[in-house]
């Protein structure tokens, strides 16, 4: 009986996190972008600076007709925005934010192939919305979306491997307790390959070329409405999380920091994933969208090679302390 | 020397964050009422006193958006024995704000100083016939006419205040000469050295 509650209270918290952390980074998007341009940003909603601007748009959603076109599929259409965003709620329970047993929803041994497949899976949600949806936007963006996943995917995995063999373990938990202060500089080049190439497996700017709106109106979720285009809104800032929680873990040492020990450390995790979630808003504003070709040159022929040299390193490294 | 890769992706980030340390530009409009430049065009105000029915604006109106209704009155004669003088009397002035196109034309062309712009522009209406406003309302905009602003520093005197001016002057030169002259030659009158008419 204890174990089940334990297991339910996990679950509560970790879901009440997935709930709340994207709406303030979604919060903190509209603020910081209206800043970053000069504008107030949302002012009204809740009271105190727009507060609640967030609350008051899932209330808009919610109230909005839910169409499916008449010649899409269905069900795969229905189910794609699920598909989208509950692999990143997956994802949360297996990031630990501080050093003790207690401050990770699940041990997982094999975390970071669990993290990365999973994470895999989201993409998946946006692919069926743009072949369900009947709309030769959506297919296009859905195949944006496709070539995107593959080109981005390799980096992120290689990278991850990097750590990996820095740690000598697959296990989230593990990684951190092997942790460093001077992996930083070892692993910077790939804490930024794996930074990029998650900003692009999340279609954010300047990455988004499959819902590019001056060109293929917002790709994928073209004919969604309501709520269901609200879950693969929620899905993005969800995801913003996750990648920015997984680069704190993998990358910048997640708990460790002053006190860090101490029962300190889910302030520093929660602190990094912060700068980095500030440092995504930072990148959507300053840059333009890149063109399709030049995405998958990217990938190809900078983060791939970059990844491959961090690999390359890391083996040098580890080698030679040994 | 070449710049040195990535520096203009460094530079995009610099500014983004300079623009956030800065004052936003937004202007809170219903919350805070905006700061309006002198000579601000919002509404047109009627000072009745002072039209005399010439319908020279509501001729020279591009839109003919101003309606004038008049009739004549007989004034009586001022001294006996005097001629019988007509005059015209205002029964309607209204100008149609949602044909008005704030050119102006009918405030410069107006000889009597009729009508003038004020800065007010809260007059937005539901239905597009409110919007012709009568002339008690234009009456109501005269009252929030403002100055007229200040002139810059140098610029010509205006021609009224020039000639009252000029008139004051010569007047007092006048007594002066006269006063001077008074003890000297009593029977002889202050001579006027100028042509120029006084008004």
């Amino acid at each position: 009986m204890n174990d089940v509650l334990d297991v339910a209270l996990r679950l509560v918290v970790v879901f009440a996190v997935f709930m709340v952390l994207p709406l303030v980074v979604g919060q903190t998007e509209h603020k910081v972008m209206a800043h970053m341009q000069g504008r107030l940003g949302p002012m009204y909603a809740g009271g105190f600076h727009g507060w609640a601007q967030l609350v008051a748009d899932g209330v808009k959603f919610a109230q909005k007709e839910d169409i499916v076109p008449a010649d899409a599929d269905r069900r795969i259409f229905q189910l794609a925005p699920a598909v989208a965003l509950l692999p990143y709620l997956l994802v949360l329970v297996a990031i630990p934010i501080g050093p003790s047993e207690s401050a990770v929803g699940q041990v997982i041994d094999a975390g970071i192939f669990f993290v990365l497949a999973v994470m895999g899976v989201g993409v998946l949600g946006s692919l069926m919305a743009g072949w369900a949806s009947a709309n030769k936007f959506s297919l296009l963006g859905g195949l944006r979306t496709a070539a995107q996943l593959l080109a981005y995917e390799l980096p992120m995995l290689l990278t991850a491997a990097s750590v990996a063999m820095a740690a000598g373990t697959v296990s989230l938990p593990g990684i951190l307790n092997a942790f460093e202060w001077w992996w930083l500089p070892w692993q910077i080049v790939g804490a930024i390959v794996f930074f990029v190439a998650g900003l692009a497996e999340l279609q954010r700017p300047p990455f988004d070329m499959p819902v590019a709106d001056s060109e293929i109106i917002f790709g994928a979720y073209t004919e969604y409405t309501g709520l269901r285009f609200a879950l693969f809104l929620l899905a993005e800032y969800a995801g913003i999380v996750v990648l920015c929680g997984l680069t704190t873990v993998l990358f910048l040492g997640g708990w460790h920091g002053p006190w860090g020990a101490d029962g300190l450390g889910w302030v520093w995790t929660l602190l990094k994933t912060a700068i980095l979630a500030f440092g995504v808003i930072w990148l959507r504003v300053t840059y333009p969208r890149l063109r399709e070709d030049q995405l998958q040159k990217l990938a190809w022929t900078v983060l791939i090679p970059l990844a491959l040299a961090q690999i390359a390193l890391t083996g040098i490294v580890k080698v030679a302390i040994q | 020397m070449p710049p040195i890769p990535g520096s203009g992706l460094a530079k995009g980030l610099a500014v983004t964050l300079r623009t956030m340390t800065k004052k936003t530009v937004t202007a809170q409009y219903p919350d805070v009422q905006p700061e309006l430049p002198p000579r601000t065009r919002g509404v047109i105000g009627l000072f009745e006193e002072n039209c005399t029915v010439c319908m020279l604006c509501a001729r020279e109106c591009p839109d003919w958006c101003i309606y004038i209704d008049s009739h004549k009155e007989t004034v009586p004669a001022a001294v006996e024995g005097g001629r019988e003088r007509s005059r015209n009397v205002l029964d309607r002035f209204a100008i149609d704000f949602s044909l008005c196109m704030y050119c102006g034309i009918c405030i410069e062309v107006c000889p009597f100083d009729a009508l003038f712009w004020s800065p007010e522009f809260e007059y937005a209406e539901t239905d597009i016939h409110e919007l012709t406003h009568e002339r008690d309302k234009l009456r109501e905009w005269m009252w929030t006419v403002p100055e007229p602003p200040a002139l810059d520093p140098g610029a010509e005197e205006p021609k009224e205040i020039a000639a009252a001016r000029k008139a004051a002057e010569k007047l007092a030169a006048a007594q002066e000469q006269a006063a001077a002259q008074a003890p000297a030659a009593p029977e002889q009158p202050a001579r006027q050295e100028d042509e120029g008419p006084t008004e």
